[in-house]
């Protein structure tokens, strides 16, 4: 195990978990409107798989994007001031929460419209292969997306294409508040589908970082060497309700606290401990640096103006 | 200058192949375009001409044909996705219109989606309720989007190369009926921008404004209007209906002192309302009489011949309205 690069993974969850908290703080102070979807939780499954990408590879996803943007090492500050619509926002103010972008780092979009992102994700893998150029399209979806027809008409056309996309799927059991017993007519196991698309499948913990670094590592190999999609069925939880707007009724605490038993952070906080690769020292200098590092981008957040006016006509059109 | 009589679907497909030819990074997707030759024949042999890599065949699932548009577009290719009817186009309308309309705005001009879209539109041809439609207005309606309907093979071809220089996504409209209608086409090369529209009959009684069939319509009423009651009409096509030409239509109006609006979409929530809602707006003390609207009928289109025509307007029924209108 490489040090840096391990205690890497740990501090970047650390960073999902204290962005998201804060995020969560400031929607109920009114700092944060409109819908804003936390990632508290699922932190291995972004941070594992996107620390297999390079620079090169694209990445679409769905609305609960945080996570993913910041395991993207996209500026938190730019991310906090999308969130509370701010003119130094990922999209100046105009995207919110929901619609991440940063197309220098190839990060494509949160996209809010469940399935929405699947076609779009086929046209930046047919792009690649058009280009020929030697990147690959991460595609995360949720549970929910499964059952949409823009799912099925991608998976099809992805694997008849070859297109070199691995599709991500957080499972974290529930489609808005409503579980996957209740809405897949195939049970829980949601990577078998992909057998009917001839796509590779495997279901994985999604709660463990280095599992989830390893799958993809594997998937991304096997894309390149021209077979087409892999599909990953990550098994996660989100330990917050679906939205900020969401008490969470649907489940019973229990089933939370065992969920949270599996806490990716707590786990690998412990792995990395036992392994002699952090001490307690170097784990409070970490969450330190963590939190000032948030409290500087909520600081900048804050201070950074409204969007003009003016800007509400402007990128409608090209040269507006 | 030097013409050539062309059908509007010949006129299309030279500016389909110029394209192809002048820029590796166009490429045609959509259902039955390369073997089949497509549904209408506009792309017949370019799959020979130009190879599968692109002239490529696609499942019927237009939402992951257009989004793959979408995502090629928005990494720098130039797609020209072809959508069998605008009918169709009702199951890819989550990719149009919350993702294609709205990417540069939500990203803040980070990404553009520079990509046309072909469709055909409108009735006529005894095809029922589900493949006879008109939802070019509706789509005119969404910011983000372009919309561009020709009437005339000259038009479709100067058009079709104004929307492949286009940074934005395009909805290029071609009515079904009008791909075997002929038309005078310059042989050098012209362009015809968009938010012009084209005066296609000159006149002093009133002005008809409308778009894509309903042009050939409006046409044919006027000439009878002529011959037989000395109306001349003044007929504006739009040719795109986002952006508009408002100044054309408005000036117009100023001259003969009446409008008609004719479109063949149904006439609640048409898109000849909001034209009327403009020409009131800006010229309301230049009209001697009230803005009329011909428009479907709301009902679904019927199959049989009869019951379709009733539904969709006619020359007939746009000399009727004229001749009623000045109490002829």
């Amino acid at each position: 195990m490489d040090k840096s690069k391990t205690i890497k993974l740990y501090k970047d969850m650390l960073l999902l978990r204290r962005f998201e908290e804060e995020a969560g703080r400031l929607y109920m102070e009114g700092a944060i409107r409109g819908f804003c979807h936390l990632y508290i939780g699922e932190e291995a499954v972004a941070v594992g798989s996107i620390s297999c990408l390079s620079e090169q590879d694209y990445i679409i996803t769905h609305y609960r994007d945080h996570g993913h943007a910041l395991a993207r090492g996209i500026n938190p500050k730019s991310i906090m001031s999308e969130l509370m619509g701010k003119s130094d926002g990922t999209s100046a103010g105009k995207g919110g929460s929901m619609h991440i972008f940063d197309v220098s780092k190839r990060f494509m979009g949160g996209h809010a419209i469940v399935g929405g992102q699947l076609p779009i994700a086929c046209g930046l893998g047919f792009s690649s292969k058009y280009k020929k150029e030697n990147s690959i399209v991460i595609c995360f979806l949720g549970d929910g997306a499964v059952n949409e027809g823009e799912f099925h008409e991608s998976m099809n056309l992805a694997s008849l294409w070859k297109l070199p996309i691995l599709f991500c799927l957080e499972n974290n059991l529930y489609g808005m508040g409503t579980h996957v017993n209740k809405t897949r007519s195939s049970g829980e196991n949601i990577y078998k589908i992909a057998d009917s698309y001839k796509i590779p499948s495997i279901q994985i913990d999604g709660m463990d970082v280095l599992e989830v670094q390893k799958a993809t590592q594997q998937s991304i190999d096997k894309i390149k060497s021209g077979q087409g999609p892999v599909f990953l069925e990550a098994m996660c939880y989100r330990f917050r309700g679906h939205s900020m707007a969401d008490p969470s009724s649907y489940r019973n605490s229990q089933e939370v606290i065992e969920w949270q038993k599996k806490d990716p952070i707590i786990k690998f906080e412990k792995l990395l401990s036992s392994q002699n690769l952090i001490d307690p020292k170097k784990i409070l200098e970490i969450k330190e640096s963590v939190n000032s590092e948030i409290s500087d981008c909520i600081e900048f957040a804050q201070n950074s103006p409204d969007p003009k006016i003016e800007a509400l006509f402007e990128n409608v059109y090209e040269n507006e | 200058m030097k013409m050539s009589n062309l059908t509007l679907r010949e006129s299309i497909k030279i500016g389909l192949t110029e394209a192809l030819e002048s820029d590796p990074n166009v490429f045609l997707m959509g259902e039955d375009i390369g073997d089949y030759n497509g549904a209408y024949a506009v792309t017949a042999g370019l799959l020979k001409k130009f190879g599968s890599n692109r002239i490529i065949d696609t499942p019927i699932s237009e939402s992951v044909i257009l989004g793959t548009g979408i995502g090629a577009a928005a990494t720098g290719l130039k797609p020209v996705i072809e959508i069998m009817t605008i009918n169709f186009l009702l199951l890819a309308f989550d990719q149009l219109i919350n993702h294609a309309a709205k990417l540069r705005y939500m990203s803040n001009g980070q990404i553009e989606v520079p990509l046309v879209l072909r469709t055909v539109t409108g009735g006529g041809a005894q095809l029922g309720a589900t493949h006879s439609q008109s939802f070019e207005g509706w789509l005119a309606s969404v910011p983000g989007l372009k919309v561009v309907c020709p009437s005339t093979p000259k038009d479709a071809l100067g058009l079709f190369r104004t929307s492949m220089k286009q940074k934005d996504p395009v909805v290029f409209a071609e009515h079904a009926l009008l791909y075997g209608v002929k038309g005078e086409v310059p042989d050098e090369y012209f362009e015809i921008p968009f938010g012009k529209g084209d005066i296609k009959r000159a006149g002093d009684s009133i002005t008809i404004i409308s778009y894509s069939g309903m042009v050939r319509t409006c046409m044919s009423a006027s000439e009878i209007l002529s011959k037989k009651f000395n109306v001349e009409c003044e007929v504006i096509d739009l040719r795109t209906l986002r952006p508009l030409d408002f100044d054309i239509i408005i000036k117009s109006v100023k001259k003969t002192g009446h409008a008609i609006v004719v479109e063949e979409a149904w006439k609640t929530g048409g898109f000849g309302a909001n034209i009327s809602e403009a020409i009131q707006l800006e010229a309301f003390d230049y009209l001697d009489g009230p803005i009329l609207r011909i428009a479907s009928e709301d009902v679904p289109a019927p199959y049989n011949r009869k019951l379709e025509f009733g539904a969709i307007p006619s020359e007939q029924k746009i000399v009727e309205a004229i001749k009623q209108k000045f109490s002829i």
